[in-house]
């Protein structure tokens, strides 16, 4: 039926198919707002909660305790070696030296020492800066040469007092402080993410170019 | 109000474009492209402590010291040791892919004999055991039936311990058939024989570092010549003290490209410009009178003759380079700043070069009394430090043997090898006058020129018995391999024979254990040895090698494993009134005008002469390329698999080719498809062919890329010394 076979036939046939339409556009509307709204909650709110696992470090550890103890802050124990390479995160060697036996009442000094000190195995801490190995990356040349703070990338973790849990992310296996907790990418502080358009936009900041790509995709 | 299709399409299409406003689509695409990279089978580098370990780089003579960095047991860099005389923490492409030597698909990972026809490939292993007893079982055959001179070995070089139990256990067998693999230290070591008259055997050396004028026929500076990284150290620092260098060279190499002038001479015609060089330096009383007047002799003839038969006029006719040009480089030479020195040897120096080129260049050195001076040429003293290589009971075993190759006879006295003559020699015969070869450390199917003549002349040896590593092309041809350890998993002396101006004695140190089932060839030799007994094995008294180098050593033992090389940093030469030898004890110059022979090919049928282009990024050596350095090789020397060749436009465009197309390219040995490549910094008439490239043997990564040097050109025999001095051949080159 065409318009101009209602205006033929003397019909009215404005007001009941508008009404007809108007309710029909409404249903629409409300459906395509649901589907939105449901998406935006699974991409703001599931999505992230799914995507990380929650891993707990084999204990905790105190930065702070131990910070007040050393007299070179953070590379008292996250040294760098005679030939000027990063060592990363101690080993059971390095921690074995003054945690032979407990040091203090605390139950993770008590799983260190009787898990892993008496049985000479190293601990299998979770770590949350890793980064894929297509990466280069010198702690030399950023803290030795550039003399950047390690907190510039890693957060104040020397005063923190307790080990934060580490989630995974469970299609790459690495650490959520990589992409950052906003799932958006944003970030307010310099080490609320560790991609590479942030080291990309330091580098162009301090150095007038992010670099070349194999500087750091050998 | 009615829910139909259309609200769920709504619903749908509202869900889609809700996903775009979260962050879920990009954070899923950024995660998927990681997941990909952690997939199991992508081979990622063990984690590990990290550290280095020092040795010595055996890829090329240069004998630079190397850092080996590890990962737990595993070999990840090679570096160039800071602390090392040679190459003071530099090293070059093929040095730092050590690494894909060592854990390359190209290994022999086993004793191997051969079962099928030579050059098929079919091998099946077998025990160290067997193998050595085999070996054993035809040395006995030759020993019972006499003809202990049937058997005859080629090393890489006569220097350092391995050769020397090589060439001690063919003495004491009763062979005096030890042949090393020519170079152009060959020509240098005659020519201080000759020249300085001494008969002990000298090692050539350049004082680089201090010198303000270099003066190069042909030499490839930066191209490997001598001990590479050093002379590309020496080229840096000439250009910060602003030296100068001049490069007598057919083509702009990088060497004459980095130079402070390139005199293109005919080729051929080297050895006229250094005499017309002396020429003018005598004409003009540029020359030292104090050298020449009391520490030489033979001065006025030789001067009788150069000013006769090579004044100015007559080199620029010969040369083609302009007179005036003669007469400025010589004055340049003679008066340049407080020190120049002339040097030669083609290219890498691979090849001996004519007795006349190297003599004429070096009375050039002597005339301006630059012999044994701080920035001169230098005779340096070996360090002389195998005393059981000279002992008399093994010289008195081969005593009145004749060699096969003539060297040292009264016919080629001042050569102590001639392995070039050694298949001509072979292939004249009915019978193979050598019944059974040894090769270690060389290729010669390969690196010797005239590929085809050489395998024939292999073919006819009844027993070959390879000690590669690697499956090179003489290996390809041998009866049975007895794969040594390569370099970073070895104890050996290495004394460089680089052009170096002090002694320097290097150690490899097994770096790995040996990742396959080999054995060094020090040890093998020593089991040969005792397996032989009697004077052969009373011969060797030494447990294993480490024990025979160990004790060698002696003194140096504890310094080369803690430093990884001996050198005497205060080394000076000796000066004029003790550096010669002769009748007076002085430098002998010379007035005979020596022959040249002639370039393989006739004119009329190969217009135009193919050279040799060589460069640090091919290994034309014993050892092949690396798949890294493979990569580094330009488009212009290989493209694809075809082999590029450089011509000069006019001459090109004469013959009827086009720039980047194929042609074919014919000498009197043989013809191979090439593309061309148009080089305005070629001379006309010349090609030049990538030298290196064309490997029969070798795996996937160096097998059939490009076509080889040697296949094409011939052998061409200095008449005095009898060596190969082999430059380049006629040839001709048509579009297809």
């Amino acid at each position: 039926m065409t318009t101009s076979d209602h205006k033929a036939k003397g019909d009215a046939p404005d007001k009941a198919p508008k009404g007809r339409e108007g309710s029909s556009f409404g249903i629409i509307v409300s459906f395509f707002l649901i589907g939105f709204g449901l998406s935006m909650a699974v991409g703001w709110i599931a999505f992230p909660k799914l995507l990380y696992s929650e891993k707990q470090q084999p204990f905790d550890f105190n930065h702070a305790i131990h910070m007040d103890l050393v007299d070179e802050g953070c590379e008292s124990c996250h040294l760098f070696r005679e030939d000027g390479t990063y060592a990363g995160v101690p080993t059971l060697d390095q921690c074995s030296g003054c945690h032979e036996d407990a040091q203090s009442d605390s139950p993770d000094e008590e799983i260190f020492v009787n898990e892993y000190v008496a049985n000479q195995q190293e601990v299998p801490w979770l770590i949350y800066s890793k980064q894929p190995d297509c990466v280069f990356f010198s702690h030399a040349v950023h803290v030795k040469t550039a003399e950047m703070e390690c907190a510039e990338c890693h957060g104040d973790i020397g005063t923190s007092e307790s080990l934060k849990v580490y989630r995974e992310n469970r299609i790459t296996g690495y650490s959520q402080d990589i992409w950052g907790a906003n799932i958006a990418g944003l970030k307010k502080n310099t080490w609320d993410r560790m991609k590479m358009d942030d080291c990309g936009s330091c580098h162009l900041e301090r150095m007038g170019s992010k670099g070349p790509c194999f500087q750091c995709h050998k | 109000m009615k829910i139909d299709r259309r609200s769920f399409l709504a619903l749908g299409i509202g869900a889609a474009a809700g996903t775009a406003f979260t962050p879920l689509p990009w954070k899923l695409t950024d995660d998927l492209s990681i997941w990909t990279q952690n997939w199991p089978w992508t081979p990622v580098p063990e984690d590990g402590d990290a550290y280095y370990d020092h040795s010595v780089c055996t890829l090329c003579p240069g004998g630079c010291g190397i850092l080996v960095r590890k990962i737990n047991d595993r070999i990840v860099k090679i570096e160039g040791m800071p602390s090392h005389p040679v190459n003071r923490g530099g090293i070059c492409a093929l040095g730092i892919s050590g690494p894909q030597l060592l854990y390359g698909p190209d290994r022999v990972i086993a004793p191997m004999k051969r079962s099928g026809a030579r050059g098929e490939g079919k091998w099946t292993t077998l025990s160290w055991d067997d193998a050595i007893a085999e070996v054993l079982d035809r040395l006995k055959k030759l020993e019972a039936d006499n003809k202990t001179e049937h058997l005859a070995c080629i090393c890489d070089t006569d220097r350092g311990t391995v050769p020397q139990l090589f060439k001690r256990m063919l003495s004491l067998f009763g062979s005096p058939n030890f042949m090393t693999t020519p170079s152009m230290y060959d020509s240098y070591e005659a020519v201080l024989k000759k020249m300085h008259g001494r008969k002990d055997t000298l090692d050539i050396g350049f004082d680089f570092e201090n010198t303000d004028f270099i003066l190069s026929f042909g030499s490839g500076v930066i191209e490997g010549w001598g001990s590479p990284v050093r002379m590309i150290m020496a080229n840096s620092a000439w250009k910060t003290k602003k030296a100068k260098q001049i490069q007598i060279e057919q083509r702009l190499s990088n060497t004459a490209a980095s130079s402070n002038g390139l005199f293109a001479v005919k080729p051929g015609t080297e050895a006229d410009l250094a005499l017309g060089l002396a020429c003018v330096i005598m004409e003009e009383e540029l020359y030292d009178k104090a050298f020449t007047g009391a520490y030489s002799t033979g001065f006025p003839e030789f001067r009788n003759m150069v000013t006769k038969n090579y004044n100015p006029d007559v080199v620029a006719e010969k040369t083609g380079i302009e007179r005036h040009l003669i007469i400025e480089l010589a004055r340049h030479f003679a008066s340049a700043g407080t020190s120049s020195l002339a040097i030669c040897g083609r290219g890498k120096g691979q090849t001996a070069g004519s007795m006349m080129e190297f003599m004429a260049v070096h009375s050039l050195n002597a005339l301006v009394g630059k012999i044994n001076t701080p920035g001169g040429v230098w005779s340096v003293e070996h360090p002389d430090y195998i005393p059981w290589a000279k002992e008399m009971n093994v010289r008195a075993a081969i005593a009145g043997k004749k060699r096969i190759d003539e060297a040292g006879s009264p016919v080629y006295p001042d050569s102590l090898s001639l392995l070039n003559r050694l298949p001509s020699k072979i292939l004249e015969s009915k019978e193979s006058p050598i019944e059974m070869l040894f090769v270690s450390n060389a290729n010669p199917a390969y690196t010797l020129a005239g590929t085809d003549k050489v395998i024939e002349a292999l073919g006819k040896i009844p027993f070959i018995v390879s000690f590669s590593s690697y499956m090179d092309e003489t290996a390809d041809q041998a009866d049975l391999i007895l794969p040594n350890h390569i370099y970073l998993e070895r104890y050996q002396d290495v004394p460089v024979r680089g052009g170096l101006a002090r002694p320097v004695i290097g150690l490899t140190r097994p770096v790995v254990e040996p990742q396959y089932d080999t054995m060094h060839s020090g040890d093998v030799v020593l089991k040969l040895a005792k397996g032989l007994g009697g004077q052969v094995g009373e011969g060797f008294p030494w447990d294993d090698y480490k024990d025979c180098l160990e004790k060698t050593m002696a003194d140096r033992w504890k310094e080369l494993e803690e430093t990884g090389f001996w050198t005497d940093e205060a080394y000076q030469p000796k000066p004029w009134a003790g550096a010669f030898g002769g009748t007076y004890g002085k430098f002998a110059f010379s007035d005979t005008i020596l022959p040249l022979p002639d370039l393989e090919g006739d004119v009329k049928d190969y217009p135009l002469i193919l050279i040799p282009k060589e460069s640090m990024r091919i290994s034309s050596s014993h050892i092949g390329d690396t798949p890294f350095t493979v990569k580094t090789v330009p488009d212009t020397e290989l493209k694809g698999k075809t082999l590029v060749i450089e011509i000069n436009p006019r001459t090109g465009k004469e013959q009827g080719l086009a720039d980047g197309k194929d042609a074919v390219l014919k000498t009197p040995l043989g013809q191979v498809r090439v593309k061309v490549s148009f080089f305005e910094g070629i001379m006309p008439g010349l090609m030049a062919m990538p030298k290196g490239l064309g490997h029969t043997a070798y795996g996937k990564y160096l097998k059939g890329k490009g076509a080889s040097y040697n296949a094409l050109v011939g052998p061409m025999e200095d008449p005095v010394s009898g060596q190969d001095i082999s430059w380049g051949i006629r040839a001709r080159i048509s579009r297809v």
